[in-house]
């Protein structure tokens, strides 16, 4: 009896996205940026969020971080409605978002500060999650003395530090360059195998998305729509090294040619604006 | 990250092997500019020396660097110089405190009501770019010949850069750092205390350091026109007496005044920086 009711709560979703909408009023009329959007995230998965650029991914960020509130539909961590930036949640942006004028250690320390635990055992904390992310030796470092890479650790360790039940990131590593980015890769990969950290990971890199997650959602373009929700069946522990294998591609293949169709429809879109926006001009 | 410390690793290997040679470098290295600054200032006060040894220059007009420096001893012994000195100085720090303080207010104050910032940020510009030192009489009527008047003419005069510098920094702060705040949580002061102040700040030290420029011109000037207390009154009283080295000598001395505070302010600046 109490054996199915505690799978049943292993499996319900710690985070659940119901029917959610988001609408931005523009000088051009309305801008459905996503339309309808449910899902959910169980305990320790990983889902990855991708979709071609302009889609509404940030949107949908913001919304589920509650930066956001003017939508539709209801977003819910463990079962309570969220209607502003929850503590469960950790966020990991899209651009660099570092505090110049903080070392790397008070970065990392600052959720902690905010709680007021004490500064010996805050530098003792931060500097794990700085091993963690695998910067051991610059904790005392200003972020300007460091690689955009290096900075987005620092981003992330400073989310972790603040133990979320749920981590979101919204293209971490969308700026940075393809070697850097698989390394980074294995990094999210190992600490979410050691802290089973429950993530939420938004991006437009398909290779990146099959690496990583268990769940991947598959978004349409304008307007942002769920266009279909593929299970990731590969062996954990991965390192950067699945991507060779003959599964991997097939999911990549899969995912593309969803991607594909959404991508070159965003992009005539795009053409054809700039093209009204000639014609309108001569 | 790897390849970094490997080459971290062989350059303090290299190091080792002469490492004396390279500390002293190193420390050259920063010494240079002060040195080449000092050296510059000598070799600008040997040339005017020589062109009015020979004449070039009208040594009534300007007096030898010489002469200038050997008025120094007269200048401290006969005029009070540290007490003047003194006075000139604590004028300015009270203007540089108000302008700070009530600068960063205003600034912050306006760049949270933007109707307060539409209506009044161009006043500011305006005010910036006025002479003020020519509104002393008026100044001079509210509160007399005292110290006051100098202080409140300094605060005037320095306040505008403060203002207009702090709603630039206030401006300039990424947006993505203000939801880094918001994700975490924070209260509004918080928010305002770890994030936005602390973005802000390098912007607004740079509007204190204008600003006490601003104020440090408009006292010294003041003092001589009203011709009471301080450094400008005595170079008013010296130039009176036709005695240029002696006026010159004076001038040094509100050059130094400056200089402590820019020093003061640069270790203020570090220290707010550190702190956070
Ligand atoms: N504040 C806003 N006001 C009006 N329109 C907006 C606003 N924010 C986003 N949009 C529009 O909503 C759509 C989705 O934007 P969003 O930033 O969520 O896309 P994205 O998928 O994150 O793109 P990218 O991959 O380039 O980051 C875009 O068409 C954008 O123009
Ligand atoms: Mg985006």
């Amino acid at each position: 009896m109490s054996a199915p009711a505690a799978d049943a709560q292993l499996n319900d979703p710690v985070l659940s996205v119901d029917k959610v909408s988001v609408r931005f009023e523009t000088r051009e009329g309305p801008v459905v940026a996503v339309d309808d959007v449910s899902f959910g995230v169980r305990q320790g998965e990983f889902l990855s969020v991708i979709g071609p650029s302009g889609c509404g991914k940030s949107t949908l960020f913001n919304v589920i971080g509650g930066l956001l509130t003017q939508h539709q539909g209801t977003v819910s961590v463990a079962g309570e409605t969220i209607d502003g930036p929850h503590k469960s949640i950790g966020m990991v942006f899209q651009e660099e978002s570092t505090f110049p004028w903080r070392t790397v250690t008070d970065n990392v320390a600052f959720p902690l500060e905010l709680v007021g635990m004490a500064k010996a055992e805050r530098v003792e904390r931060a500097r794990h999650f700085i091993k963690l992310v695998g910067l051991d030796g610059f904790d005392n470092r200003h972020p300007g003395e460091l690689s955009g890479g290096m900075r987005q650790r620092v981003s992330l360790a400073r989310t972790l530090a603040s133990k979320p039940k749920i981590l979101l990131m919204d293209e971490p590593f969308a700026a940075l360059d393809e070697q850097t980015r698989l390394l980074l890769g294995d990094k999210v990969l190992q600490i979410q195998q050691e802290i089973q950290q429950t993530t939420l990971l938004i991006t437009h890199n398909i290779t990146e998305a099959v690496q990583m997650s268990d769940r991947i959602l598959v978004m349409t373009y304008r307007p942002g729509r769920v266009k279909r929700i593929v299970d990731i069946d590969l062996p954990r522990p991965r390192t950067s090294e699945i991507v060779s294998s003959e599964a991997f591609g097939r999911y990549v293949a899969q995912i593309w040619a969803d991607l594909r169709e959404e991508a070159s429809r965003g992009m005539r879109e795009a053409e054809d604006q700039v093209l009204h926006h000639q014609g309108a001009e001569s | 990250m790897n390849g970094g410390a490997g080459a971290a690793g062989t350059t303090v290997a290299k190091g080792s092997s002469q490492a004396g040679g390279r500390h002293r470098d190193d420390r050259l290295h920063k010494a240079l500019p002060t040195l080449v600054g000092i050296a510059s200032v000598i070799g600008f006060f040997l040339v005017a020396e020589l062109l009015i040894q020979f004449g070039v220059l009208n040594r009534f007009i300007i007096p030898p660097p010489s002469q200038i420096l050997g008025s120094f001893g007269r200048v401290i012994t006969e005029e009070h110089v540290f007490s003047r000195f003194l006075l000139t100085a604590t004028e300015c720090l009270t203007a540089g405190v108000m302008i700070t303080v009530i600068g960063v207010a205003v600034g912050v104050a306006m760049h949270r009501f933007k109707l307060f910032q539409q209506a009044c940020e161009t006043w500011a510009a305006a005010l910036a770019s006025a002479p003020m030192v020519l509104c002393y009489p008026l100044f001079l009527v509210i509160f007399g010949r005292s110290a006051w008047t100098m202080i409140i003419m300094g605060f005037v005069s320095g306040l505008p850069p403060v203002i207009l510098k702090t709603i630039e920094g206030m401006a300039g702060i990424r947006k993505v750092l203000i939801n880094v705040g918001r994700s975490f949580n924070l209260t509004r002061s918080q928010q305002f205390w770890k994030i936005q102040f602390p973005a802000a700040l390098p912007s607004i030290f740079i509007g204190v350091r204008l600003g006490l420029i601003f104020a440090l011109i408009n006292i010294v000037g003041t003092e001589f026109l009203i011709n009471f207390g301080g450094l400008g009154q005595l170079i008013e009283d010296l130039a009176e007496r036709y005695d240029l080295p002696g006026t010159y000598a004076a001038v040094c001395f509100v050059i130094l005044v400056s200089i402590l505070f820019f020093m003061a302010l640069e270790k203020a600046e570090r220290w707010l920086i550190r702190a956070d």
